[in-house]
């Protein structure tokens, strides 16, 4: 029996040690034990400072009330410079560190680009296997991340906030047209309400088939957590979306591939020195 | 390295905490910082599921004599020999020897420089690599001067 097999049969049987010894081979690339896909979770995604951690730590805490088991794999972006990463979600969800029904793991990007790792897709599976009733991923909250995690979560909460420019700035992400729900947090300041109507109008004028629900919620008095929780569950798994989601798989194994070649780091001394062009970098490292 | 910088007890200064989680990340470590107020026992939770290979704890309010003692000892029920801890604030001389035979393996005070932590990390390292005891389940007889 490989390592990973026993940690994952010490996981089954309740052992946190052996989840998180399972979860850290993972990451460090080694096979999963269990099939690939399936696990099934929600993306939590949205701009940074928005509230999302602290807006997760609320609803576990509703779902474990409820009787749920709930995991969160919550991905912070590493320096790019020095490689390290200061990893710190998970202090606006204190109830984990003493809930047997709540297990939070902070997760870098180790500079994947995309800011999600292939690895989640394991990782969820495995918490699944081991009884994890429902399970969140958290993105970085910028850049490609927002998108990318289409590719990982079967169903998208966008967590938005007041004051955070107009409409065209939540438009032009593109994330927008992709969630399956939309919550506008911190709804005890002022202008909340103003930017969930922006968006609801912005909604309005698309094509989409099935326009996402937009709802007001207080992470901070907990306000609206409750229904936010309910509108989560009942939201059906967009089939519309999984043409996008092959795609950024697709992009997503593309990335790894090219971050993994062999011949990485000499392409990328070459291009600093100005031996070879980009294009040259690219035939370069598709050929091998 | 994966490691959990951690305020225990009721102190509720973490500009230090904040600087050294800082300095370890720019040093190229992967750290989890806990916010301020956790109990030993919510500590060791952390490092469980965080899968850490060491914990740095912060204490300013005098209170390292009960609470290290027993985040070290929780550690150890839970299996988690192999986990390094070292601590960091105010924490008198005379106090120490009886951390250090806990099992914590450095104690900073205040005047550290930042690279001093990361080279007691990197010493670690070197220790971990030649089969010499780090951990808080492990023999205590070496700790960091």
């Amino acid at each position: 029996m490989s390592e990973t097999d026993e940690l994952l049969m010490a996981a089954k049987n309740g052992d946190r040690r052996a989840l998180s010894k399972l979860l850290t081979c993972l990451e460090e690339g080694e096979e999963s034990p269990v099939p690939a896909g399936s696990g099934d979770s929600i993306g939590v995604t949205g701009p940074p400072g928005v509230g999302k951690s602290t807006l997760i730590g609320r609803m576990v805490d509703i779902w474990v009330a409820r009787g749920e088991s709930v995991a969160v794999l919550a991905v912070d972006p590493s320096s790019p410079r020095s490689g390290g990463a200061l990893l710190g979600d998970r202090m606006r969800m204190m109830s984990a560190d003493s809930s047997d029904s709540f297990f939070v793991r902070s997760l870098a990007t180790r500079n994947h680009p995309g800011g999600l790792m292939d690895c989640l897709s394991p990782m969820v599976d495995c918490l699944a296997e081991c009884g994890w009733s429902r399970i969140l991923i958290e993105t970085v909250g910028a850049g490609q991340a927002e998108i990318r995690v289409v590719a990982f979560a079967e169903r998208i909460l966008l967590v938005d906030g007041p004051d955070r420019g107009d409409v065209i700035q939540a438009e032009k992400a593109g994330i927008i047209e992709l969630a399956d729900l939309i919550a506008i947090n911190k709804s005890d300041l002022p202008n909340a309400a103003r930017a969930a109507d922006s968006i609801r109008s912005a909604l309005s004028v698309g094509e989409l088939e099935r326009t996402p629900e937009v709802l007001l919620v207080s992470a901070h008095d907990g306000s609206g957590i409750e229904k936010l929780v309910d509108a989560i569950d009942a939201v059906e798994t967009t089939t519309g979306r999984e043409r996008l989601r092959i795609r950024e798989r697709l992009i997503s194994a593309w990335d790894s591939t090219l971050l993994g070649a062999d011949s990485f780091d000499e392409v990328m001394a070459a291009l600093e020195t100005g031996s070879m062009t980009l294009s040259e970098a690219v035939e370069s490292i598709r050929k091998g | 390295m994966r490691i959990v910088v951690a305020k225990p007890g009721l102190d509720g200064h973490d500009r230090g905490a904040k600087v050294i989680a800082r300095a370890l990340r720019d040093g190229g470590h992967e750290v989890i910082y806990t916010g301020l107020r956790r109990t030993p026992a919510e500590i060791v939770r952390i490092v469980m599921d965080e899968d850490a290979a060491a914990v740095g704890l912060s204490t300013l309010s005098g209170a390292h004599a009960i609470l290290i003692p027993r985040l070290c000892g929780g550690l150890r029920e839970a299996g988690m020999t192999d986990v390094v801890v070292f601590a960091g604030g105010i924490i008198p001389e005379e106090d120490r020897p009886a951390l250090f035979e806990e099992g914590v393996r450095a104690i900073f005070g205040p005047g550290t420089t930042t690279s001093e932590i990361l080279d007691f990390l990197k010493t670690l390292d070197e220790r971990a690599e030649a089969g010499e005891a780090i951990g808080v389940g492990e023999d205590p007889g070496w700790h960091w001067e």
